[in-house]
């Protein structure tokens, strides 16, 4: 496979995932404030994202309506729902050839139909919207899963897809943690059940953690979201699937000048070797840090094994004067 | 309500109509066509139109609007009348554009070589080494089997007179095959029932006759050859139909910084390391294609690559040196090359060109400057022309200049009346001038797709069907002599 090819496939991938996950953050925090109208949920998701200083360039306060603009459709804004998907589309038309039809069509309705959705207020962005958006993004994957072939181009999509799966997990998680305990001494208790509970709806693992669980702890809800095997948002569920698809990939002939492997591997053991006291014990805010810091030098790795080149945005012009001569 | 969608008072004025004569009454091929229109509702036959718009920009069937930093997609404009080719004209120009590609094949490998056709008198050598496109470099090349020209997109004009003119041999990179098979597939889910019993030919099968004629000019000593489809990229405005193909033929879509070129071979930059390509259909223009050989500055293409080439490893269709034929006073010579190298006279007219460098003709175009239509030799899309008719003085002096400064730059033609197809026009038809472009494949043999791209003029009275200028497309039926060379293999996909 190319590795133009790879690369927009994985980027593509990745974008569609981002999207969706930002429109879960977003559909629970709507949620919350309608139960819980004292409590502070705009100001925590725009630290999510880890881009409070572009917020507070363009927008005076953290209400509703600013927040929800800025994540959804802000096209200044390169980590908007809008922009991600933006991107995953730009991504795509590069590549149409190397995906389905179906897959591309659907992707490009997504695009459409988000487009529309921009040009209506604010205010009409309700749960509906995040709730279709979440749909989309299923709907993409489902026809994507059925109608590629399992070859390069459908591991590299997988990888990019878990990849961004579980960075985005582990920020949610990091975020809540930080604002919803501000005492150590919470760990042990029974937690506060109903903005807990929105973090686990936020990753669509509420009833699937009540099968196992019942009531919530903190240790509980770090097994479940961060260590579980089975749950298929879980972080260590996404980095196993992803390291699974990387492994089908090929890539350079002697097994040590995989980095992107070598990394893969050494991630999941240390997400083996973790217990929930284990991360406890050693800062949970630390964990999470360190596994994003883990997270992102894979993505260079493999970025540098399979992907090493770039397209450059100074060749646009002279794509343009090509002569076909349709007129 | 009253039917506005209708041909009852539908008035083809002095043209010549391409669905329905100067009596009123439905052409040979476009009964069924017809009678299904005239069955179904003005609201139904637009919410057709509607469904085929959304179904295009669904597919994100769009060409890029340049100047617009925003990368502004748009839909070709699509009209749901198709434009029907009887059997019998269908013939004749099937006829007409094997034998003209054939003469130009040889045009081609003549003027690269020997260049008999120019000691032999019959073009001036200035008129060959003054077009811009013609390319020292291909001097002496040999591409595998002899051919030049793979693909060819001929532009075909139909006159009031009813006889059938080439305006143009397209032979560098003739774009618009992709529209005309999507605009089938939607018109398929839009007309089921009058394809089968109109004896419409299908088109489908044009990415495997393209790939087969790729396969059948490879290096000789290749087993399975890699073909792959070069691209400028996503910001070139074709760039949808370079992706259709590759996707159509099952091959790579790459682009210039996609490949490299080692010990004068080309490879491909894979996730596995370098794989070796063959055959490249390249879907960039000659200056671009490789800075070694050709334009220092370019980005798009391959350093390197006419080396592979000139060593025979690797195969480019169109071959690099091709575009000459484009040139609009080689193509004035087009008719004299078929009487040269195939001793033939030619089935399809050129339409009568004036050579503004020849004294003569010069001196009647200058002083016939507001009836007939004056191109420049090296432009294309409908830029750089006059169309007397449509002009003001001033824009006639300015061209009277232009041809007096640089004569060997412009040519002229009588203002044609184009033929015409009904049309929707907001909720009624009126006619619109229309070409059309068939395709045609050169490789061992030639092939020519049994259809092609009908552009229409949108605008009322324009002859200007450019998409860069308000053109639009319609479907194009080219009906069968015999039933069994419309078996709809097409439904079976």
């Amino acid at each position: 496979m190319l590795s133009r090819v790879a690369s927009s496939i994985y980027w593509m991938a990745r974008y569609i995932e981002r999207a969706e996950n930002l429109a879960r953050f977003v559909d629970v925090a709507i949620n919350v404030s309608l139960d819980h109208t004292t409590a502070q949920q705009w100001e925590p998701l725009v630290q999510a994202t880890g881009d409070e200083e572009v917020f507070l360039d363009k927008y005076q306060a953290y209400t509703s309506e600013n927040v929800r603009q800025f994540l959804t459709f802000d096209t200044e804004y390169a980590s908007s729902i809008l922009s991600c998907l933006t991107a995953a589309r730009e991504n795509a038309r590069t590549v149409r050839e190397a995906i389905s039809s179906e897959s591309w069509e659907t992707l490009n309705d997504y695009y459409l139909f988000l487009t529309q959705a921009a040009k209506r207020p604010i205010s009409a962005a309700n749960s509906d919207l995040y709730t279709e958006i979440k749909k989309q993004s299923h709907l993409f994957s489902g026809i994507f899963d059925s109608t590629m072939t399992r070859d390069k181009g459908w591991y590299f999509a997988n990888i990019g897809r878990f990849l961004e799966r579980a960075d985005k997990t582990s920020r949610i998680l990091d975020v809540k943690y930080f604002t919803l305990l501000p005492h150590i001494s919470d760990i042990g208790t029974t937690v506060d059940d109903l903005l807990w509970s929105a973090v686990l709806r936020s990753v669509s693992g509420f009833e699937m953690f009540r099968k196992r669980y019942h009531t919530l702890t903190i240790e509980r809800i770090i097994d479940f979201l961060v260590l579980d095997s089975r749950f298929p948002r879980s972080i260590a569920y996404c980095l196993r699937t992803a390291a699974g698809s990387l492994s089908k990939v090929g890539g350079p002939e002697n097994p040590a000048d995989n980095t992107a492997h070598l990394l893969a591997d050494a991630l999941l053991k240390k997400l083996t070797n973790a217990t929930d006291r284990t991360i406890i014990d050693g800062g949970f805010h630390e964990f999470i840090d360190s596994l994003q810091v883990d997270l992102n030098d894979l993505d260079a790795a493999i970025g540098e094994t399979y992907f090493a080149k770039r397209v450059q945005k100074s060749r646009r012009m002279q794509m343009q004067t090509q002569t076909q001569s349709l007129g | 309500m009253m039917k506005k969608l209708s041909f009852t008072n539908y008035d083809t004025e002095e043209f010549f109509d391409e669905l329905i004569t100067e009596k009123g009454t439905p052409r040979q091929g476009a009964e069924r066509l017809i009678e299904r229109i005239n069955s179904l509702s003005d609201d139904e036959l637009l919410l057709r139109q509607r469904e085929i718009e959304a179904a295009l920009l669904r597919m994100g069937i769009t060409f890029t609007v340049y100047g617009d930093e925003a990368g502004t997609e748009k839909i070709f404009p699509f009209d749901l009348i198709p434009r029907i080719v009887q059997a019998s004209d269908w013939q004749h120009v099937e006829a007409g554009l094997k034998q003209r590609i054939s003469a130009l094949n040889k045009f081609l490998n003549d003027i690269y070589h020997d260049q008999e056709i120019v000691k032999a008198g019959i073009i001036p050598r200035e008129m060959l080494e003054k077009a811009k496109s013609f390319r020292p470099q291909c001097i002496g090349l040999d591409p595998p089997g002899g051919v030049w020209c793979h693909i060819t997109g001929t532009d075909l004009v139909r006159h009031s007179d009813g006889a059938i003119y080439v305006l143009e041999d397209n032979l560098r990179c003739p774009s618009g095959v992709s529209y005309v098979l999507q605009n089938r597939l939607v018109m398929k889910r839009s007309f089921p029932h009058v394809f089968a019993d109109s004896g419409v030919r299908p088109v489908v099968n044009y990415s495997t006759k393209l790939l087969e004629t790729m396969l059948s000019v490879a290096p000789p000593d290749v087993d399975d050859p890699t073909v792959v489809v070069l691209t400028p990229g996503i910001y070139n405005s074709a760039y949808y139909e370079h992706s259709f193909l590759a996707q159509q033929m099952g091959v790579e879509l790459v682009q210039g910084d996609d490949l490299v070129v080692e010990d004068d071979r080309v490879f491909m930059l894979t996730t596995d390391g370098l794989e070796q390509v063959d055959v490249i259909y390249r879907r960039i223009d000659d200056d671009f294609m490789d800075p070694e050989c050709f334009r220092k500055d370019s980005m798009l293409g391959v350093p390197g690559l006419m080396r592979a080439y000139r060593k025979g490893n690797v195969t480019l269709c169109n071959a690099p040196g091709t575009g000459v034929a484009d040139d609009k006073v080689i193509y004035a010579y087009v008719p004299e090359m078929i009487r040269y190298y195939l001793e033939e006279e030619p089935i399809l007219p050129n339409v009568p060109t004036y050579v503004c460098q020849r004294e003569e003709d010069r001196k009647y175009v200058l002083s016939h400057l507001d009836e007939l239509v004056v191109k420049a030799a090296n432009e294309a899309g409908g830029y750089g022309m006059l169309i007397g008719p449509h002009s003001t003085k001033e824009e006639q002096q300015t061209f009277a200049r232009l041809i007096e400064e640089d004569p060997r730059n412009y040519i002229a033609q009588p203002t044609l009346a184009l033929s015409r197809v009904p049309t929707i026009v907001d909720d009624h038809f009126e006619g619109r001038h229309v070409d059309l472009r068939p395709y045609v494949l050169c490789g061992k043999s030639i092939w020519v797709l049994p259809g092609g791209l009908t552009r229409v003029a949108l605008k009322k009275g324009s002859l200007v069907v450019n998409s860069s200028q308000g053109g639009g497309s319609k479907d194009t039926w080219v009906i069968a002599n015999n039933p069994t060379d419309a078996v709809d293999f097409e439904s079976t996909i």
